[in-house]
């Protein structure tokens, strides 16, 4: 495994700059989990360190190593994409073997057949490694795509929303292997996704992009609790962090324009009313969607609360986030 | 505006039988959730609702009227379908227009109708686009103005909300239930999402190979679930299940799961043999003093909550705590679980009913 280190990496394609000045290293054995909405620059990464496409200026660094002028194969580089794509007329087994058995890595046949059972073993797919390909549905063949990237040991994986095919079951198991095999292979992972749930539990590092400029980098939990701006605090939580001027509120420093509120960051029983406007219970937690000066909040509170749309409760800040008119947060 | 009365009813494809005797019922003015699989028959049930299927036997009633053999368009509905159909040739204007234009209705009073929908949605200002250049929540919204100028007794969706991405569906899910409040029509709804039904409806149906599993408000189906099915389909993540072989008798208080007693509600039906003990991820709290044990083999971080998954006795074990609490992977732990919240269930997969749960299940 190896560490990858991004420096000054710019590409536009025409007018449009996809990536702008990124610097950004994933440590070795990282887990670096890439957010931001379409057209962020998150698969532009991606494909600046496979070396399928390159960068404009900048450099692109595996383990130490330059990546200038090498193809992706010289690269080895590991990648899974959201739309799977494997040999029709091969079986799973055959699939899975692929990788192992190019001509660069000359993999010895037992070691192939030891690596193939143990990896389907963890993807749940081992009863179906002798199936044709075609013959698997939909989350099996990505099972198995990632599977072909897993079998390998290669400096680094790159995967592009490999689990957004799969339904939420499934997802949710592939969450926690994913995240054991990397803990436990020392694996290092450039992970891109729209789902939050999967950058919160599997990232050891965030990377929050923004029309292709990294602007905030750090553990799920820095950037939860410690969002540099507007932006980055509206990337994670769920219901979304609550948005308002700032003035709604007593206490707001001089030069703050927005204030931000999380549901834990809205406290009941005590400070300035509000009504309720509507009760969601959601089984493990209840939202209120409660009005306060014309403004709507989203607060969370006890899964079997008596509250009813049309009380009025109060509610303070609690160690609230204030953004400046640029929406940076002011410290 | 309409009350509908679901009886019996029943719909074969040659040898498959989609759907197999359902009857629930739905309130004037309910936001009501069709939920489940794919495959289980809610879409089917829809499509009989509205008209778009005939039932193999059974009776709809709509407003007390009996119109389960009458075709679509002599039952007063209107169908927002997830691929939301436009005329792409005309204007957002003519589109939410087209159905009031078909039934003749005078021009002075179809704009005036036009204008009310468009404002109720917020799209007066796109009024002259065309839908071409549309976004897809504006695209989504056209369709519904189209759906709600015609006035119909009850709406149909199916899955209205599948096409757009997360971001925007959570956004599209509070308008639209926004939008139900202030009209307060009857709805039914479609969906296989759990999150979406819960945080829409006010009642919801879950459903699994054509039969009605559980039918309630949210928040009792979630907390009280009829069957094995119910409790793993709704919720994120789901009950956690603990199978033990074992006995529980009338009156019980507790239950002897593999190296620990743990309470449960007082029992009022008995059954023994392969039950499962039941309980959600919230209801699990760690606790070193706890004699049914566990070891942690990963968390999950979630921001205000985290997910601490454990290997114990009974298998996979899932809590939900406060970020805040310590959990190292690795380490071994007592589990208790509130007991006013655990289900038992019996070797079939039915709930055993208790006094925590007699309210919602009835007498069985």
């Amino acid at each position: 495994m190896a560490e990858v280190r991004l420096q000054g990496v710019t590409r536009s394609y025409g007018a449009n700059k996809a990536l702008d000045g990124v610097t950004m290293v994933v440590p070795d054995g990282g887990f670096v989990v890439l957010l931001g909405p379409t057209g962020a620059g998150k698969t532009t990464m991606l494909r600046m360190v496979s070396g399928l496409d390159k960068p404009d200026t900048g450099e692109v660094y595996i383990g130490g190593v330059a990546m200038a002028g090498l193809t992706p194969a010289q690269r080895n580089v590991a990648m899974v994409f959201q739309q799977y794509s494997l040999y029709p007329h091969l079986t799973v087994r055959e699939n899975m073997e692929f990788p192992l058995k190019s001509p660069l890595l000359r993999t010895p046949a037992a070691e192939i057949t030891r690596k193939v059972a143990e990896v389907a073993e963890i993807l749940q797919i081992s009863h179906k490694l002798d199936n044709k390909a075609t013959a698997l549905s939909g989350g099996e063949m990505q099972r198995v795509s990632i599977g072909r990237a897993l079998v390998r040991n290669p400096a680094v994986y790159l995967m592009d929303e490999p689990l957004s095919s799969l339904d939420a079951k499934l997802r949710a198991d592939l969450r926690v292997e994913l995240k054991n095999i990397q803990s436990n292979l020392g694996a290092t992972f450039l992970y891109v996704t729209h789902d939050q749930i999967e950058a919160m539990t599997m990232a050891t590092h965030v990377g929050v992009l923004d029309h292709g400029r990294l602007v905030q980098f750090g553990t799920p939990r820095e950037i939860y609790e410690q969002p540099i701006s507007i932006y980055a605090a509206s990337r994670l939580g769920q219901p979304r962090i609550n948005l308002l001027p700032a003035g709604h509120f007593p206490g707001a420093p001089a030069r703050a324009v927005t204030i931000g509120l999380r549901p834990e960051q809205i406290r009941q029983g005590e400070g300035q009313e509000a009504m309720v406007k509507r009760v969601e219970h959601l089984g493990d937690q209840t939202r209120l969607h409660l009005t306060y000066n014309a403004q709507d909040l989203i607060t969370v509170t006890d899964a079997h609360t008596v509250l009813r749309s049309g009380d009025i409760i109060k509610i303070q800040p609690d160690r609230p986030f204030y953004f400046d008119a640029a929406g940076a947060r002011i410290v | 505006m309409a009350q509908i009365i679901i009886k019996n009813l029943r719909k074969e494809f040659g040898a498959f039988t989609a759907v197999q005797g359902s009857s629930f019922t739905i309130e004037d003015g309910e936001f009501f959730m069709l939920l489940g699989p794919s495959g289980c028959g809610k879409t089917t049930t829809l499509r009989m609702i509205a008209g778009l299927e005939l039932p193999t036997s059974g009776e709809i009633y709509i407003d007390g009227a009996e119109v389960s053999q009458k075709p679509a368009s002599q039952r007063d509905i209107a169908f927002v379908f997830q691929m939301f159909a436009l005329y792409p040739h005309m204007n957002v204007r003519k589109n939410i227009s087209y159905p009031l234009v078909s039934q003749g209705m005078p021009r002075a009073q179809v704009a005036a109708k036009v204008a009310e929908v468009a404002q109720i949605l917020g799209i007066t200002d796109l009024l002259d686009s065309p839908v071409g250049g549309l976004s897809g929540g504006d695209r989504q919204r056209v369709a519904l103005g189209r759906a709600i100028v015609r006035d119909p007794a009850c709406f149909l969706m199916d899955e209205p909300l599948g096409a757009l991405d997360a971001e925007f569906r959570e956004h599209m899910a509070e308008e639209l239930r926004a939008l139900h409040d202030r009209m307060r029509a009857t709805t039914v709804y479609v969906t296989h999402d759990q999150l979406e039904a819960m945080q829409m409806g006010d009642k919801i149906v879950v459903m699994n190979h054509g039969v009605v599993e559980q039918f309630g408000r949210p928040q009792d189906i979630y907390d009280w679930p009829a069957t094995l099915f119910v409790a793993n389909f709704i919720g994120s993540p789901p009950m956690n299940f603990l199978r033990f072989d074992g006995m529980v008798g009338n009156g019980a208080r507790e239950v002897s799961l593999p190296g620990a007693m743990v309470a449960v509600p007082q029992m009022i039906s008995g059954a023994s043999g392969a039950l499962v003990f039941g309980v959600r991820p919230e209801n699990v709290h760690l606790d070193d003093a706890a004699t049914f044990r566990g070891r942690v083999v990963a968390t999950e971080y979630l921001g205000t909550t985290q997910i601490v998954t454990l290997d114990t006795a009974c298998g996979v074990v899932k809590a939900r705590t406060a970020a805040d609490q310590v959990a190292k992977v690795g380490d071994t732990t007592g589990l208790k679980f509130d007991e006013r919240s655990v289900t038992l269930f019996d070797a079939g997969g039915r709930a055993l009913i208790s006094t925590a749960n007699q309210r919602v299940l009835g007498h069985g």
